[in-house]
């Protein structure tokens, strides 16, 4: 990460804490003066470690649109349908008898492709359209590609089990009795989601093919006239946001199952990216963890007084309070424009 | 050779400023309408009016609307979905609290509630532009459908969460809603309103307001500059695209399907009406008809096709191939004509100008 980004994050850091705390004491006092609220430090703790955890998975699949925002300018709605493809090829490659290892180098091997055919057939027509055309093609993407996976793998919920352990843990039984209750799944798709970002952000700072990238997510023109392959480029974003695709999809496909509701998590994921800014990867990061817990955190606490399932809502209203405040998102480049 | 101006001339401003200039242009919309009012009705059955009439009807509405937002003033909006259901709750609560109040009253006052609800959910429009007000106008789609699915206070306490219209008449006699209304009376009667708010929206984008809608689309500091109130501007845009959007809601409750629950207008609406407004062409009334008629035609040319020539499918793979083939379709569109339907028709028209001597 480079300096602009540092201090902020730093500043994040040693934010957290007091954020925490100032919530559960909100919420503590919510449940002195409402009884239909529950309140114990260690559950707050619990929900709000599950939702960090949640908040790493959706954070998974907001990579893939910052990737493809940041090199091409394309708000790439079909990201969740690629998830759900990667998922479903993968998912089908291991049923015909191939170790997952194996199933998953294949299976990148059919994203790149993908990434290859969508930037022939549909991104090459379309270059120098307005961005809402270029959002309403990758809609139709998403529709071809949900039809398309569907029809070559069929249409029932499969099981994706690579071997990730699922059972419960119980960590600091120290300080609290009986310790927090932890999912060993969502640690490991936390620690895949920091690999993957600190690997992203080798591939780049430290290649060549890297510094090209972030050369055409500056500017399209200057990057062309000092010789760089827009188009190669491109292609190469959408191979990279394949594998991210697969990834999330791996890791959701194990938590929930294959299943056609993988293509809407994509939804969730916007959100995420209003709080975290459209260009950041970072941002990602932190916005996924940030309406993760949120919502979880909201979910439980807060959502008995209305009736309940304020789940399906809560973020986007979040980022909406959110967007008013901060337009440009947390990390997002900063416009000045005044209207 | 028949469609050309050559010596119709105009020798007043009104006659100037008219919608259809051209004479051969009036004729062809006064034939049109004729059909639409005489002809339709006596050729096609019922089946044909309930799937293919009514439907178009009701979502050339909601495309209208969406493209006086989207197409006439720049702001993307997801939310439409959201503003239906408003306008299909807001009628159904109004008409069984006051059922001596005549349906189209009760129609255009939904409108107006949606509009005030549409005018609430667009005050972040004044920050943010672009993706991240259509992400924020998401909010309003999630929101508005979880709270007419979660408080049965909008349902009257039904226990399915479904709303069904009461029996209503447009005239004295003449049932437009429940049981005993027939297909005729319901395809009239949204024509004579599709009609009449067309031409309202058409006018308003004619008008001072829509040159200011378009001016904030073109270039919002421009815009500013001009003298141009971005606030009056944008948040007149989302209360007339929600007043449009809230009638066609009520209407596709209350007239075309009967009975409705909040599921119905899920974020998959959102899309569709959006696609007609691209497909049609954004900044076109007409483009909101071809683009209405041309979703709600695609899905039943899909599942007839395959039958018709004596392919046996599963349902399951008909569906798959369905979502394929649309994908696959709006891409296609989108490469051939970016500016959609209502430009063809307009490159049309002028090659029949010069037809048959293209010089």
């Amino acid at each position: 990460m480079n300096a602009t980004l540092a201090r902020p994050l730093t500043l994040w850091l040693l934010a957290l804490p007091v954020i925490i705390a100032v919530l559960g004491l909100a919420l503590q006092g919510l449940a002195a003066v409402n009884a239909s609220v529950f309140f114990a430090w260690s559950y707050f703790l619990e929900v709000l470690f599950a939702g960090l955890l949640q908040g790493v998975m959706y954070a998974l699949v907001a990579l893939g649109f910052v990737l493809i925002f940041k090199a091409s300018g394309i708000f790439n709605f079909a990201q969740g349908s690629l998830v759900l493809f990667a998922a479903l090829t993968m998912v089908g490659f291991i049923e015909m008898g191939l170790h997952w290892t194996l199933a998953f180098v294949v299976t990148a091997g059919v994203m790149v492709l993908l990434a290859v055919v969508v930037e022939r057939v549909v991104l090459r027509p379309l270059v120098n359209q307005p961005h809402i055309i270029l959002f309403m093609a990758t809609i139709g993407i998403f529709y071809f590609l949900d039809g398309f996976g569907q029809t070559l793998w069929g249409s029932d919920v499969k099981v994706l089990d690579i071997g990730i352990p699922k059972q419960p843990l119980f960590v600091l039984q120290g300080v609290f009795e009986g310790g927090i209750l932890v999912n060993a799944f969502d640690l490991v798709a936390a620690l895949v989601g920091a690999v993957l970002v600190i690997g992203l952000a080798v591939f780049f700072h430290y290649t060549r093919i890297g510094r090209a990238l972030r050369a055409v997510a500056d500017d399209h023109q200057a990057a062309l006239s000092v010789g760089i392959p827009l188009k190669t480029i491109w292609a190469i974003v959408w191979s990279v946001a394949g594998i991210v695709a697969l990834v999330a999809g791996i890791m959701w496909g194990s938590k929930a199952g294959v299943q056609f509701s993988l293509a809407l998590i994509a939804l969730k994921a916007l959100p995420v990216l209003i709080l975290g800014g459209f260009t950041s990867i970072p941002g990602a990061i932190i916005g996924g963890l940030i309406i993760g817990a949120g919502e979880q955190v909201a979910e439980v606490f807060i959502g008995p007084l209305f009736g309940g399932a304020i789940q399906d809502w809560f973020a986007y209203m979040l980022a909406l309070v959110f967007l008013l405040f901060r337009p440009q998102g947390l990390f997002g480049e900063k416009i000045i424009e005044r209207v | 050779m028949l469609y050309r101006e050559a010596g119709q001339f105009k020798t007043s401003y009104g006659s100037d400023q008219a919608i259809f200039p051209i004479r051969q242009d009036q004729i062809g919309i006064a034939l049109l309408l004729l059909v639409a009012v005489l002809g339709v009705p006596a050729l096609a059955g019922e089946y044909w009016l309930e799937t293919i009439f009514v439907p178009f009807l009701v979502f050339s509405l909601a495309a209208i609307g969406l493209n006086l937002l989207t197409g006439y003033c720049g702001q993307l909006s997801l939310g439409t979905g959201g503003f239906m259901a408003c306008g299909a709750f807001f009628a159904y609560k109004l008409t069984t609290a006051f059922p001596e109040l005549h349906v189209l009253v009760v129609f255009l006052l939904a409108g107006v509630g949606s509009a005030a609800v549409g005018v609430f959910f667009g005050i972040p429009s004044l920050r943010i532009k672009g993706f991240y007000l259509a992400v924020a106008t998401l909010a309003a789609q999630f929101f508005l459908v979880w709270m007419f699915n979660k408080f049965d206070w909008w349902t009257n306490y039904s226990p399915s969460g479904v709303i069904s219209a009461p029996p209503r008449e447009v005239l004295p006699g003449i049932f437009l809603t429940g049981t005993e209304a027939t297909p005729i009376t319901k395809y009239l009667f949204l024509l004579g309103l599709v009609a009449v708010l067309a031409l309202v929206a058409k006018n308003l984008t004619r008008g001072a307001i829509g040159r200011s809608w378009m001016a904030i689309r073109d270039m919002d500091i421009a815009a500013e500059i001009i003298g141009i109130r971005p606030l009056w501007a944008k948040l007149s845009a989302f209360a007339i695209s929600s007043f449009f959007i809230g009638i066609a809601g009520a209407l596709w409750a209350f007239v075309y399907t009967g009975s409705v629950e909040a599921l119905a207008f899920q974020i998959d609406r959102s899309f569709q009406v959006l696609f007609m407004v691209i497909i049609g062409g954004l900044g076109s009334i007409l483009g909101s008809f071809l683009g209405a008629a041309f979703i709600v035609l695609l899905p039943i040319l899909l599942n007839n096709v395959p039958a018709a020539i004596g392919l046996q499918m599963s349902v399951e793979m008909v569906s798959h191939l369905e979502f394929m083939i649309f994908g696959a379709l709006i891409i296609f569109f989108l490469i051939v004509e970016p500016h959609g339907l209502a430009r063809l028709w307009q490159i049309g028209k002028e090659k029949l100008r010069l037809w048959p001597f293209p010089y």
